[in-house]
């Protein structure tokens, strides 16, 4: 069942493993302490109502919020899904305003929650990146009108892994009386956070995205000043009222666990990754002339690596490629042949946006795996352009 | 600062971790709060854990991941008897009952003893009321369907999760289909206690979640019959053929269809939990001569008991036997935060009074004789203490 030990897998923005430590943490709270965390009246219950708080503690931490600020969600398309809408229908059911600004290289789960609240009375606008994949601030404040709610942009780009200037855009909403929401899905437990030097009101937040499992994720709501939501799903009124639902706490629990890493972990692990990019892109450059990189490399997370192989069809090379597990994009809109909308906010015309490749590093990323990959990536770019190797391989 | 904070929470973790031998000796009778997850199904989860990838990913990991989506898809629509495509993965049955109600464009019916995730979804829901078991009347449902008027969703449950009161469901959905309504049906606290046969109950849609059954919490699913489109609820990439997005939980999943799948094997021996429960019953009213059986003379799930012993407030008998090293609950997991009595035993006719002096005691697949004579010898003693006290008023007066 599991993959061949041959296959590499360099697509770390589509999910990461969980980390063995997250695994052994929340194995037993699903057959040994299996309360119900809202069944405080009994010893199982408050045994998982006390274990999902110290994970909500550590999620916390993580980006520099109080435990309280912290929603639990089944991921960050809930995360995303009730930031926008709830913050937009709040405003709308108020009369506080109805507009929301975005950026036009958000996740689909972003733009498709702007398209909803469009559809009951809300209005946006989608602003554009420059070549490097950054927003000019400026652009953002411009956009800002006396009816906007909410801004929503990304910490960290999906994929191209461009870091957006959260903390100009946090001053200039604050200063405008905007929320700012982000989709910190990417940036999480792998950049420096922090929801108060950076004013930022909401915050999504994915487990499978940081090593811990797929199913769980987090929003940060800020208290102070506070960011009013309508919930998007209702019932028992879990978590204060934001979300319904019974939490599942091992996947809580491990949320946590994974936060608590990530925040001991995070810059020794960003330095090893920056290396590792480093190191494919310079063998990569080394075997090839003819490839060009998307999104400032300067303002990136560093696990990301974006290139583009002129005149090469990516999905083609996608499936030459049966040893290293890399994408064309992002994994949601995998099986769609449209070209990134992404790359084309950059500038990039179909041909070359198809031509392009996402390389994903992680904590368990190898120097040996990503010497082997990139002689299998440049090998496979020249059997399919018909070219022998372009220079001799070390 | 923000290093010594998260160790001490690990080490704090581990330190629960260790003590969590203390609860291996007490008696857990709340299965319908949540039940341990099947051992089958945790195997899945964990091996699951254990895979590398999306399962929206078209590369070798990927096409992995989505092998195992694929067969627990299979598994889940086996234990409801329907075909794998119907099958829609949601984050569990809050989400599934909010999908299935929120989008509905016409009048929305729901019977007076639904749960909170489906009497809360609509501010403008009418109620369906029920008879004194719990029970809704088709011909009531008719009446209401009439003033209605067309383009109606009706939605009620299979199995009460306080009572374990069953609904004549074919017989409800027969005269809702006659109006041409859209039907739902919470089946939450069913599945897996009993054989379901979606396709024969005469929904469009049905609720599911995998805890309530030896699945792992945070994942659940919505039935749907073949051509019937749900309205989207979360949105975002295609997944579940762009009926709910977000990345597939896969461990969820993969514990989901092995709980399915051994669920349904169990189904005959869940059943006899039943016996077991009606002996306890018995003798708990050989003993207490006042007490009231919630629901007791419908038919009702083999493993729930909802129990009353008039005078005792149920936080009390709760926490009594809490301290007695037994879990039950004063209702239904999700509100029992709260102080008010049930909306289920009020809209049964309970006086306020009676409301608040039941507990629910519920069985699940990992109950043993010997828990259910722990819990009698504990409920016995706690009413023979009640009667002590009243004893003891009456003779001081």
């Amino acid at each position: 069942m599991s993959p061949a030990p041959t296959a590499i897998y360099l697509d770390h923005q589509a999910t990461t493993p969980v980390d063995p430590r997250v695994v052994d943490t929340m194995l037993p709270w699903f057959s040994e302490t299996f309360g119900n965390a809202h069944s405080e009246q009994h010893a199982w219950g408050r045994q998982a109502a006390d274990a999902v708080e110290v994970a909500r503690d550590q999620v916390a931490v993580l980006v520099g919020a109080q435990a309280r600020e912290i929603v639990f969600t089944s991921g960050a398309t809930e995360s995303n899904n009730l930031a926008i809408k709830g913050a937009v229908r709040f405003a709308l059911r108020h009369g506080r305003g109805s507009h929301v600004v975005t950026l036009a290289t958000e996740h689909k789960c972003v733009l498709e929650s702007c398209a909803a609240v469009a559809d009951e009375g809300a209005t946006f606008t989608i602003v554009g990146v420059g070549a490097d994949g950054r927003v000019d601030p400026a652009a953002v404040a411009e956009a800002i009108t006396g009816d906007t709610v909410l801004v929503s942009v990304m910490a960290v780009n999906n994929e191209i892994g461009v870091v957006q200037p959260l903390a100009e855009l946090g001053a200039i909403c604050r200063s405008r009386g905007v929320l700012l929401h982000t989709d910190a899905a990417q940036a999480a437990g792998k950049i420096a956070l922090d929801v108060d030097a950076m004013q930022i009101d909401l915050l999504s937040i994915s487990g499978h995205k940081m090593y811990a499992p797929k199913g769980i994720g987090a929003l940060y709501t800020r208290r102070r000043p506070r960011a009013r939501l309508l919930a998007e799903m209702s019932g028992g009124g879990q978590e204060r009222g934001y979300r319904s639902g019974t939490l599942p706490v091992p996947l809580a629990v491990a949320l946590g666990d994974a936060a608590a890493i990530s925040s001991d972990e995070i810059s020794t692990e960003g330095a090893r990754l920056v290396t590792l990019r480093d190191r494919m892109l310079e063998r990569l450059r080394a075997r090839r002339d003819n490839l060009f990189v998307n999104g400032s490399l300067v303002h990136r997370v560093p696990g990301n690596l974006n290139v583009g192989f002129p005149g090469v069809d990516a999905e083609e090379l996608m499936r030459a490629l049966d040893g290293v597990a890399i994408s064309t994009g992002s994994a949601c809109t995998s099986a769609s042949v449209e070209p990134s909308y992404v790359l084309r906010a950059l500038g990039l015309d179909d041909a070359d946006a198809g031509a392009c490749i996402r390389i994903g590093f992680g904590r368990f990323t190898t120097e040996t795996e990503v010497d082997a990959a990139a002689d299998m990536i440049a090998g496979a770019v020249d059997a399919l352009r018909g070219e022998g190797p372009a220079r001799a391989a070390e | 600062m923000r290093d010594r904070s998260t160790r001490r929470h690990r080490l704090s973790l581990k330190s629960q971790l260790s003590s969590r031998a203390s609860t291996d000796l007490h008696t857990y009778l709340d299965h319908n709060a949540t039940t341990p997850v099947r051992p089958e199904a945790a195997e899945a989860v964990a091996r699951a854990l254990a895979q590398y990838g999306n399962a929206s990913s078209v590369h070798r990991f990927g096409r992995l991941i989505r092998h195992v989506v694929d067969g627990a898809r299979e598994d889940v629509a086996a234990l409801v008897d329907t075909a794998p495509a119907n099958i829609i993965f949601t984050s569990g049955g809050t989400e599934a009952n909010n999908q299935a109600l929120m989008g509905h464009d016409g009048p929305v019916l729901v019977s007076a003893v639904e749960h909170d995730s489906v009497r809360e979804v609509r501010a403008d829901a009418t109620i369906i009321p029920v008879d004194a078991n719990g029970i809704t009347c088709g011909e009531t449902l008719d009446r209401l369907l009439w003033d209605a008027g067309g383009g109606s969703l009706v939605s009620v449950m299979l199995a009460n999760n306080e009572t374990g009161v069953l609904q004549p469901i074919r017989e409800i959905f027969a005269v809702a289909r006659a109006h041409g309504a859209v039907v739902h049906c919470d089946a939450v606290q069913a599945a897996g206690k009993m054989a379901i046969a979606f396709d024969d109950l005469g929904a469009d849609v049905l609720s599911l979640s995998a805890h309530k059954f030896g699945g792992p919490p945070g994942i659940g699913a919505l039935v749907v019959r073949d051509g019937f489109d749900p309205e989207l609820l979360l949105r975002g990439g295609g997944q579940e053929r762009r009926r709910r997005a977000g990345t597939e939980n896969v461990p969820g999943i993969a514990g989901f269809g092995a709980a399915a799948c051994a669920a349904k094997a169990g189904i005959a021996k869940f059943g006899r939990l039943g016996a077991l429960r009606d002996n306890m019953e018995a003798r708990l009213r050989d003993a207490v001569s006042d007490i009231v059986i919630h629901g007791g003379d419908a038919p009702r799930l083999p493993n729930t008991s909802c129990l009353g012993l008039p005078g005792l407030a149920s936080e009390i008998q709760v926490m009594q036997l809490d301290l007695a090293g037994i879990a039950v609950s004063a209702g239904s997991a999700c509100s029992s935060g709260k102080v008010a009595s049930s909306h289920v035993l009020r809209a049964m006719g309970c006086e306020n009074e009676t409301a608040r002096s039941a507990i629910r005691v519920s069985l699940g697949w990992s109950t043993e004789p010997r828990d259910v004579v722990r819990f009698i010898d504990a409920w016995i003693a706690m009413a023979q203490r009640r009667d002590g006290k009243a004893e003891k008023r009456r003779s001081v007066a």
